[in-house]
């Protein structure tokens, strides 16, 4: 996942290393529904990719397996939410977003039933297993479905939160993470909430505004700026809906540059609601979006991808000293 | 409500739900018309629940997976006193919550459908709710039997036999049409009572327009561990001459004169019924 001189920057800043935010999802949400016995689990033959095989093995009884059916995933996880469960429907993102989508829009959302569903493996989690494997689609589909929250949490800490977060709601939720180990970011002390990004380093030059399993690499990105004399602002926004405008703004009016980072189709991702919240704003930052393109994605393993993509430390670097240099407007 | 006294409900019911759909210019006729009996003998005999009791965690749970034939349910449940008669008159009008598919706006609504094939999983959702909660309370869905090509009917028919839900009923308003035609041409469902019990349910097959037989085959227990598949032959369009079985009522709008025409056909069917116990 990082190259040489990533690992150098990390030790730099004494990042240490946390365990997949899956892992963490899953000891989460075993710690709450050992407390609170409405919370029910509902798995597609997915109880051992979500890391829920202990969850089932102490809680047998609030956990439902639905077998390989998404569509039949997430109808059972609102009918257990309408009748008063918390109900959290586990699945690879890949599929609970494009095959049961419509069952997300008119179960949970239009029906405004306060279920939750869990995009495990999500953007190129599953890297070399191929497109089919890929939700790189998952976030933008879902912007567009009216009364759902989506999270997508950086590390361990913002996983353990959201989840937390999600298990209060009184509206859907979606959280999506992968299932590489995490970094730590966040000194203790931290305080998550919803719809608040957080800010891992102030700078003015040049705005990351990264989520998810992208945003240690902005960090280092930012680190590797600040040795050439360039600040570099890391926001991690951990929701993606309702947007936090009040901190997109800012970055765009105190930063000569804004740049969007997703692991996530460029199309209808991150990098276009923040592009409109600050062009609606009438802010015109110079602006570039780092994510997957439009294309045939190219094979590998996530790290592979990241790398091809320009999400990488090194990726993003450039990216920003290219911005920077270039006029603004071109 | 004896079964006579609900044949003449039903009969004031199809007037309603005719005018309601004359004066919206939109609805569904024919499977309205199909599935209004078994509606009315849900509400009045079956369903544990009414306009007071209808956010008790204990109520039976009733969500109407054809939802396009909302109208019917607005007849029977303004007549049951869910919400007042005069507030059907805003059916699809401008800011109106009496939309052409069922909403949790509206009062004992339980769930938004619309788009098929998503009643019977949230069902199976809501019936393991009741097993791990210990409550008695029992869920119903309505299909269509061209909802039946939805596979995720079948997703759910699986997961409702492999969790042994016997608090579960699907009635099926097998009035056999679809929008296209015959639900025999456009995609075969046939054997229908041999798939079901394939896939491990009980299966009453009963006329959806005998009120006795309805309430038999809903009120007896299934064995125990079976989901509750009641197969109701239905005629779409019942009860008015130049609809039943008529495939363009499906989403038909009566003209002044077709309702006129309905509503004699119904009101001579209302003298018919008093007489006859007369």
């Amino acid at each position: 996942m990082f190259s040489p001189a990533a690992k150098l920057q990390l030790e730099a800043l004494k990042l240490t290393k946390g365990r997949a935010n899956l892992e963490e999802f899953a000891d989460t949400l075993q710690a709450l529904a050992t407390a609170d016995r409405s919370i029910v689990a509902v798995t597609s033959d997915s109880r051992g990719s979500g890391k829920l095989g202990p969850f089932g093995k102490a809680l047998p009884k609030q956990i439902v397996e639905v077998g390989i059916a998404e569509q039949n995933l997430v109808g059972i996880t609102a009918g257990l939410a309408a009748c008063g469960k918390k109900a959290f429907g586990v699945s690879p993102s890949c599929f609970l977003t494009a095959r049961s989508l419509e069952q997300i829009k008119n179960d949970l959302c239009y029906s405004n039933v306060p279920g939750v569903l869990v995009g495990i493996s999500a953007g190129v989690s599953y890297g070399a297993l191929g497109s089919t494997h890929h939700s790189l689609h998952d976030l933008a589909v879902l912007r567009a479905i009216h009364n759902i929250i989506i999270l997508v949490p950086a590390d361990n800490f913002e996983t353990r939160e959201a989840i937390r977060f999600a298990a209060t709601a009184t509206r859907p939720v979606f959280v999506r993470f992968g299932k590489a180990a995490m970094h730590h970011l966040h000194p203790p002390g931290t305080s998550f909430v919803m719809g608040r990004a957080i800010t891992l380093r102030e700078g003015s030059d040049v705005a990351f505004i990264a989520n998810g399993e992208t945003v240690v690499h902005a960090v280092l990105a930012a680190a590797q700026l600040a040795t050439e004399g360039i600040r570099a602002r890391v926001l991690s926004l951990h929701t993606v809906k309702p947007l936090d405008t009040a901190a997109i703004l800012a970055a765009g009016r105190e930063c000569r540059a804004v740049i969007t980072v997703e692991e996530h189709m460029v199309a209808g991702g991150v990098g276009e609601a923040v592009a409109s919240t600050l062009l609606t704003a009438g802010l015109a930052p110079r602006f570039q979006r780092v994510g997957f393109p439009d294309e045939d994605t190219v094979t590998g393993a996530q790290a592979d991808l990241f790398r091809h993509y320009g999400l990488s430390m090194e990726g993003l670097a450039a990216t920003a000293r290219d911005l920077l240099a270039s006029r603004p407007g071109q | 409500m004896t079964d006579h006294e609900l044949a003449l409900k039903a009969v004031a019911l199809r007037r309603r739900m005719l005018q309601l759909i004359h004066d919206a210019g939109a609805g569904h006729t024919g499977g309205g018309l199909s599935c209004l009996d078994i509606l009315t003998v849900l509400y009045h005999r079956v369903l544990r629940i009414s306009p007071e009791t209808c956010t008790d965690s204990g109520r039976d749970r009733y969500v109407q997976s054809k939802g396009h034939c909302v109208e019917a349910l607005y007849a029977v449940m303004s007549d049951r006193g869910y919400f007042p008669d005069a507030d059907l008159d805003t059916l699809c009008h401008y800011r109106s919550p009496y939309v052409g598919h069922p909403t949790r706006k509206i009062r004992g609504m339980e769930m938004n459908t619309g788009a098929l094939g998503h009643g019977l999983p949230i069902c199976v959702g809501m019936a393991l709710a009741a097993r791990m909660d210990g409550a008695d309370f029992r869920v119903f869905t309505l299909l269509g039997d061209g909802e039946l090509a939805e596979g995720s009917n079948w997703e759910a028919a699986m997961a409702a036999a492999h969790y042994r839900l016997d608090n579960l009923v699907a009635i099926l308003d097998h009035n056999a049409l679809q929008i296209t035609g015959s639900t025999r041409d456009v995609m075969s469902n046939e054997p229908l009572e041999e798939k079901w019990r394939a896939f491990g349910w009980e299966v009453r097959r009963v006329d959806g327009h005998d009120y006795a037989a309805l309430t038999a085959a809903l009120m007896t227990p299934p064995p125990a561990g079976k989901p509750l598949l009641v197969l109701a032959d239905t005629v779409k369009g019942k009860g008015v001459s130049f609809m039943e079985n008529v495939g363009k009522w499906h989403h038909g709008v009566p003209s002044d004169a077709e309702l006129a025409q309905a509503l004699a056909e119904l009101a001579a069917t209302e003298t018919r019924l008093k007489e006859a116990i007369a």
